[in-house]
């Protein structure tokens, strides 16, 4: 424990200098305020938000989580050259950069909210489900950064991975399921398809999302299927389970490998 | 000031002398997929001593070193470090100091919150004794940021870092390379200066005159085996050449 807190203090203080994470809280509140300013304001300033928290903040995530943990690499050996263990080490590395990229994310969406709408407390609700859901997917991306970092040693190859799994869950998902369901369309689908949308973290973050703000005609497919099959609030329970999972996963993977490797 | 000096004041005693090894390996074999890195390595590295690890590039001195280190876990085989079979712990690297061909610290780290958080995760007390570090790379290096040094300086930091903690065993790979003559000098005599306190020092080089110069003992290392374990004089004998470069490349097959 004690070493994991001498690593965390320091990587703290690398993510509260990092350039990049200051631009990326920086890229939100501006975006934010724009939005308040010139997009209608209120709920309909979060359903614009929606699409940034799904898209942006899981890409930055990924990516520059990858190489973050990819630079981080040389200084992990310097550190295992030291009496500490692998597992400290990895969760001070996860933690370190996973705090600042949600503190960013929070100060960035949360800011332009405090000045604008903070006194109308019917934005509160939809407001809290779209941090959560950033925040959650803003440790998952982080996770998953993590084990690509982990799993491949190759800089230029860790980030098309990363790049790859932001693709397949942004975009190439989606067109899977549809076209699953347009080839099998005579076929009781409901429960497989739910069952692939629980694979995908974009897709649990939207459906978690429009549960929450009550949006039916935004919900598409996936989210449908969840409405009818849970209901508003166990579906939104579900998908949170899943969207945790989503990040423990990926994170249990990572020490699993990391502790049994080749240095 | 000179390293000697800087020992003498800080009342450093000589370690006991031992006769038993700081390192032993035997029957240390490692693959790395179709590769056979280290094949039923054997060797001792005496206490106290300065021993040059040498062989050619891809003969398995870093893997090696990374076995010594717990970065690489051995397929077969059995590796003792100051006199404790490697488990696992963490705990024996306490009493290490390494020294990376090219190190890689934290970049938005200042030297002294380096310094710092390498005391603390060591278990060491006390406050930080600026001296040497002053001695390898100027404490100027304390309050800039790593991202700012320039290669040698790094290597003078990490040169720093490797001594500082008053380790029982130095690992040392290639640590001259980058830098300036005056740093190499002053690395030189402090390894010199360790092993007269009775600090055991591996040193991975290829440069024949510094291994000439610090080493007592050479382990030398060919397709994942030892071929060579001896002095320098024993080498001479060995291989008929006094020269130790020549003696060197006879053992790769090449000086003759």
């Amino acid at each position: 424990m004690r070493s994991f807190l001498r690593i965390l203090v320091c990587q703290l203080k690398e993510g509260a200098r990092s350039r990049p994470i200051w631009g990326y809280g920086i890229l939100l509140l501006l975006l934010t305020d724009a939005l308040f300013r010139f997009g209608g304001g209120g709920t309909r300033v979060v359903l614009s938000l929606i699409n940034v928290v799904l898209l942006l903040v899981p890409l930055f995530g990924a990516v520059f989580g990858t190489m973050h943990f990819h630079q981080a690499r040389g200084f992990a050996l310097f550190l295992l050259a030291q009496p500490v263990g692998r597992r400290p080490l990895l969760a001070a590395l996860y933690t370190g950069l996973a705090l600042p990229l949600t503190v960013a994310f929070l100060a960035g969406l949360g800011l332009p909210f405090l000045w604008h709408a903070a006194p109308d407390p019917a934005l509160w609700r939809p407001l809290a489900t779209l941090i959560g859901v950033g925040v959650l997917l803003t440790l998952t991306a982080t996770a998953l950064a993590l084990l690509v970092s982990v799993r491949i040693a190759d800089r230029a190859r860790g980030l098309a991975a990363a790049l790859l799994l932001w693709i397949t869950g942004a975009v190439l998902f989606d067109g899977l399921l549809l076209l699953i369901s347009v080839t099998f369309d005579r076929w009781p689908l409901e429960r497989p398809l739910l069952g692939l949308t629980l694979l995908n973290p974009f897709d649990l973050g939207r459906v978690l999302l429009l549960l929450q703000l009550d949006r039916s005609a935004l919900l598409g497919y996936t989210g449908a299927l969840f409405a009818k099959f849970f209901g508003s609030g166990v579906g939104v329970a579900v998908a949170g389970t899943a969207l945790l999972a989503w990040v423990a996963g990926p994170l249990g993977a990572a020490f699993r490998l990391f502790q049994r490797q080749d240095l | 000031m000179t390293i000697r000096s800087i020992a003498a004041r800080e009342s450093v005693q000589p370690r006991p002398l031992t006769t038993e090894p700081a390192v032993r390996l035997r029957g240390v074999r490692k693959r790395f997929g179709a590769h056979q890195v280290l094949n039923d390595l054997a060797a001792t590295f005496p206490a106290g001593k300065v021993t040059g690890l040498v062989g050619p590039n891809g003969a398995g001195k870093t893997t090696l070193i990374k076995i010594l280190l717990g970065l690489v876990t051995p397929d077969a085989g059995s590796v003792e470090v100051l006199g404790r079979p490697l488990d696992g712990t963490p705990d024996y690297r306490a009493r290490l100091g390494y020294m990376s061909q090219s190190p890689r610290f934290a970049e938005q780290l200042t030297g002294r919150e380096l310094v710092a958080m390498v005391r603390d995760l060591r278990g060491t007390t006390g406050p930080i004794d600026e001296s040497l570090l002053e001695w390898f790379a100027g404490t100027r290096i304390l309050d800039q940021r790593v991202s700012t040094l320039s290669g040698g300086t790094r290597q003078k930091l990490n040169a720093a870092l490797a001594f500082l903690f008053r380790p029982d065993l130095l690992i040392l790979d290639e640590p001259t390379a980058g830098l300036d003559p005056v740093a190499s000098r002053r690395l030189k005599d402090a390894i010199l200066a360790a092993r007269d306190r009775g600090v055991t020092v591996i040193l991975s080089s290829h440069l024949a005159g510094e291994l000439e110069e610090l080493a007592d003992h050479l382990v030398f290392v060919l397709d994942g085996r030892v071929r060579f374990e001896g002095s320098g004089r024993e080498l001479a004998r060995t291989t008929g050449w006094n020269d130790l470069e020549r003696g060197l490349a006879a053992l790769m097959g090449e000086g003759r």
